[in-house]
């Protein structure tokens, strides 16, 4: 790459998570960005101390003992640009995650249409839905406006009308909201988001303008079939960053450093993804991102460079913990536990866990409670955010994931795992692919940061992604029908560069893997037997696939979709162990 | 590395802000003493509304009605007063139906906030009003001995203290909750069983301070309407030694058991504060300190949770836990010489 194509040289991403605040230095060597190092301290935003920024000024500390360079100037701020000494640097990227979860309501017309998607909107960035309101709910004008202000949300959504559509019904709607506003003081009121029938923005703006914080943003409903909803997320992201910024000290300043470009770090992960979903458009699938997190856990779905973002704060695994009990049956957790844990040690955990996010697992035994939460959260988020994708996409049977290539994998609990073939099997238990994918790690945590760096250095981004950040830990071959278990499903043979073959004939219920070194290329040759769909064309269709070696070679998955275990605990650990055991042999 | 300290003294110097979530009234003046249950502020935080529509009730076009409405924004109005009016022959009438304070006239309609019920905020602690923070609350000063817990249900109450557990992790039962704890804050060891909960509202003792409990009572202790605290947290954990000696040798005497949630950024969290004698001027607390040799300190995780130890070393490098993790450690001596490495994100400061 010349370095006449490099844009902004040396690039500071910050990371003001629930737990930890990270920052992470690159800059241009030989004509290509390069990981320098970084700091990492816990997260200040806690008292006593309830500033953000002592945290990043103690973790570019760090930074500066590590590297030598110094980032701040005799004024004490960052340095931007960097300066002929080497003071300084030349962009400076930030992703916040950590605070309490958005309040929002959200209104609509229809109950489920109009008020639906604008909840939907919220759960693209880290919010809570308390209340929502339609035109079904019958509630008169006054008590809108006193559940409104008894609520005191930190947003209100409104969406409402299709283009074209209803006018005077979706301006009734905002009378509520326009009395709170005007009651509430003015530096509690809520932001406002009308993302409804764009001929109404004018009525809206003469409504709420004067007496509102008000956003306005792309009709999240164009039509009744049809929701759209990333066009209206730059909008959603702004709003967050002014709410945290009133909300926590330090984000304000952070924000300048960034020249207000800071961004939610789930917003910033789906921008990675969508970039990946555009490289990997020529495989007619799509790209999925996941990220368990200590805030929340996020999917990140992209089609084509048409991205579906859904955040689960009520998913995370630090202070909001209890909530998945609320979601699933505990029995729904211990059923991924590879040790044996009673159910009320189990929750016990859990609710430990919330007062103390920060504590790492000791034991084996507190490791394996973390893992199985962890597959837990995944598959309850990838169930919810399946809902919204688009009916045309391409996959085996409706209720399994679809077809994806790759599926990334990013959060602490996934990417520092002990051992890989642990966050293999979190992936494999946890989101259950179908048909042919890779699957990788976002081994430092970048896929954020690279994503909030995208506006500004743009090659940062696409030469991380190329780089090894991401570790690619296998091919997964996901056969799915149905036969009884110790049925042979799939013959696969796999060539290699040098010559070597190797074949397989799989069974329904079983694990298996081909060694296939890192990097090395191969060609599969897959015969499915009993109608088996391996995502070549339909069920029995087989055929030829190229695979690179990933670090536990090539895995084929016959466990069955949805993935069937062992009701009696005993057994039940005995399985998972064995496919712990068999995944790490790849 | 930086750590939030956990208190646990026998006697400090107590400043904490006690705040509404919304503006409202303060109560308290400054310099009043205050006991933990007395009222300091109130708001009302679920207001209630009534929107009168004055051309309808005239028979006027909305504009029409403006001009025959007589109070304006901020008057205070009591039920039958007439609001707008009168008008022709038939000399009608709108008249409020219930008693509150115009908030917008106009457009034909009035809006009216009714006389909701107000939220107290007690003081919490016994002490001195040391500053009022307008329409917001107090800041209070006290002295005592000083510990915090993990988690709280919310509730704020004060009594004399009296001592149930004769073991830092006795268990409490149904039958220990007689009437002689009548108006008792009640120090126990663990709890698993609902039925103490609720009999110990049917005493009615005034608060209840556990070592820990059963996380499946969390929906009971969140109902009850005395004060909870845990200073362990969740599972059978035996109460520090520290803290269990504080308040053993305390008992009769009064306690403030302020039982709010532990929320880090909102800066509150648990406390049980026993008055201490007149006389003790002790300093504030520091709130954060560094990690170094000497400290005492808790484990907040399994295999070692809640115990307290000396800090006897920091590693210089990532250490492999018996998990298979990597982190930096810290060499743990707990009070019967064993030692172990313990995670520095699993050890808070005790002082």
């Amino acid at each position: 790459m010349p370095t006449s194509l490099i844009d902004a040289d040396s690039v500071l991403a910050i990371e003001i998570g629930t737990v930890s605040t990270r920052v992470i230095l690159f800059d241009v060597v030989d004509g290509r960005y390069r990981f320098l190092g970084h700091g990492s301290v816990p997260t200040t935003a806690s008292a006593p101390i309830n500033d953000v920024s002592v945290g990043v000024k103690e973790a570019l500390d760090q930074l500066h003992d590590i590297t030598g360079r110094v980032f701040f100037n005799q004024d004490g701020q960052i340095q931007i640009p960097s300066q002929p000494d080497g003071t300084g640097v030349d962009a400076c990227v930030a992703t916040v995650s950590v605070g309490p979860p958005l309040k929002v309501v959200a209104i609509g017309l229809l109950e489920d249409i109009s008020t639906e998607s604008a909840k939907n909107l919220a759960t693209t960035t880290y919010a809570q839905v308390v209340g929502s309101m339609s035109l079904n709910d019958r509630r008169k004008t006054v008590s809108r406006l006193d559940t409104i202000l008894q609520l005191r949300p930190d947003l209100i959504v409104v969406a409402g009308g299709i283009e074209g559509g209803a006018r005077a019904s979706v301006i009734d709607q905002l009378e509520a909201v326009g009395l709170a506003c005007y009651l509430m003081p003015k530096e509690h009121r809520p932001e406002v988001l009308y993302a409804g029938n764009s001929a109404l923005v004018q009525d809206v703006q003469d409504t709420l303008g004067s007496i509102a914080n008000l956003h306005i943003a792309p009709n999240v409903r164009q039509s009744y079939e049809s929701e759209q909803l990333t066009p209206s997320q730059p909008a959603l992201a702004q709003i967050y960053r002014l709410v945290r910024s009133r909300q926590i000290r330090g984000i304000q300043e952070v924000d300048l450093w960034t020249g207000n470009n800071l961004m939610p770090a789930a917003t910033a992960f789906g921008r990675t993804i969508r970039y990946l979903s555009k490289e990997y458009g020529h495989t007619h699938k799509g790209v999925l991102g996941i990220d368990v997190g200590a805030s929340a856990t996020t999917v990140a779905s992209a089609f084509s460079g048409d991205l579906i973002l859904s955040i689960y704060p009520g998913l995370g695994l630090g202070e909001n913990l209890p909530e998945i009990l609320n979601l699933c049956p505990l029995g729904d957790i211990s059923r991924w536990l590879t040790v044996e844990v009673s159910e009320n040690d189990l929750r016990d955990y859990i609710f430990n866990k919330a007062i103390y996010p920060n504590s790492l697992p000791i034991t084996s035994n507190e490791l394996a409670i973390e893992q199985a939460i962890a597959c837990q959260a995944m598959q309850l988020a990838v169930k919810q955010a399946s809902k919204a994708y688009p009916s045309d996409i391409l996959g085996s049977l409706p209720g399994l994931l679809p077809w994806f290539e790759p599926i990334i994998a990013s959060g602490s609990v996934l990417t520092k795992a002990p051992s890989r073939n642990q966050t293999l099997m979190m992936v494999l238990n946890g989101l259950q692919p179908t048909g042919i994918t890779t699957i990788a790690v976002d081994r430092n945590n970048l896929a954020a940061s690279l994503g909030a760096a995208a506006s500004v250095a743009p090659l940062l981004t696409i030469q991380s992604l190329e780089a090894t950040n991401f570790i690619n830990l296998c091919t997964i071959i996901s056969p799915v029908g149905k036969a009884q278990s110790g049925t042979p499903i799939l013959r696969v043979r796999m060539t290699t560069e040098d010559g070597q073959e190797s074949e397989l004939e799989v069974k329904q219920g079983t694990l298996a893997t081909l060694r296939l070194p890192v990097g090395q290329a191969g060609t599969l040759h897959l015969t499915p037997l009993n109608r088996f769909d391996v995502g070549m064309g339909g069920p029995g269709r087989g055929g030829k696939v190229k695979v690179v070696g990933g670090a536990f070679g090539v895995v084929i998955d016959a466990r069955g979709r949805p993935l069937r275990i062992p009701a009696e605990p005993s057994r039940r650990r005995d399985a998972l162990n064995k496919w712990l055991a068999i995944a790490g042999t790849g | 590395m930086l750590a939030s300290v956990t208190h646990v003294l026998p006697v400090a110097a107590i400043r904490r802000e006690r705040l509404m979530p919304i503006e409202g009234r303060i109560i308290a003046r400054r310099g009043q003493q205050v006991n933990p249950s007395d009222i300091v502020a109130e708001a009302v935080l679920r207001p209630e509304h009534l929107l009168l529509d004055i051309g309808l009730g005239l028979g006027l076009s909305p504009k029409e009605a403006d001009h025959y409405i007589q109070p304006r924004a901020g008057d205070e109005v009591g039920e039958g007063d007439v609001i707008a009016g009168p008008v022709g022959i038939g000399r009608r009438v709108v008249r409020a139906p219930r008693s509150g304070t115009v908030v917008v006239a106009g457009g034909g309609q009035v809006l009216m906030e009714l006389e909701g019920e107000y939220t107290e905020l007690k003081a919490g602690y016994s002490g001195i009003v040391a500053d009022i923070i307008d329409e917001r609350g107090v800041i209070i000063e006290t002295t005592g001995s000083l510990i915090q817990g993990v988690w709280g249900n919310g509730k704020v109450n004060f009594g004399l203290l009296n001592i149930l557990a004769q073991a830092p992790d006795e268990l409490i039962t149904p039958d220990m909750m007689d009437v002689s704890l009548r108006a008792a804050v009640v120090m126990a060891g663990y709890c698993e069983d609902e039925k103490v909960l609720r009999s110990a509202e049917e005493v009615p003792i005034r608060g209840l301070i556990l070592a820990s409990m059963a996380s499946t009572l969390v929906p009971a202790a969140m109902s009850v309407n005395y004060p909870i605290i845990l200073v362990e947290g969740f599972g059978k954990l035996p109460m520090n030694q520290e803290a269990f000696s504080i308040l053993s040798s305390n008992g009769r005497n009064e306690v403030a058991v302020n039982a709010e949630p532990w929320n880090r950024i909102g800066n509150t969290r648990p406390e049980i504060v026993v008055s201490a004698s007149e006389g003790a001027f002790p300093e504030i607390p520091t709130e954060m300190a560094s990690f170094s040799i000497g400290q005492t300190v808790r484990v907040v995780s399994p295999p070692y949770k809640s115990k307290l130890g000396t800090l006897t070393n920091i590693s210089q490098s990532l250490t492999r836990l018996p998990s298979g993790l990597l982190a930096i450690t810290a060499e743990i001596q707990f009070s019967n010489g064993d030692k172990a490495q313990v995670p520095l994100a699993n050890l808070e400061i005790i002082g």
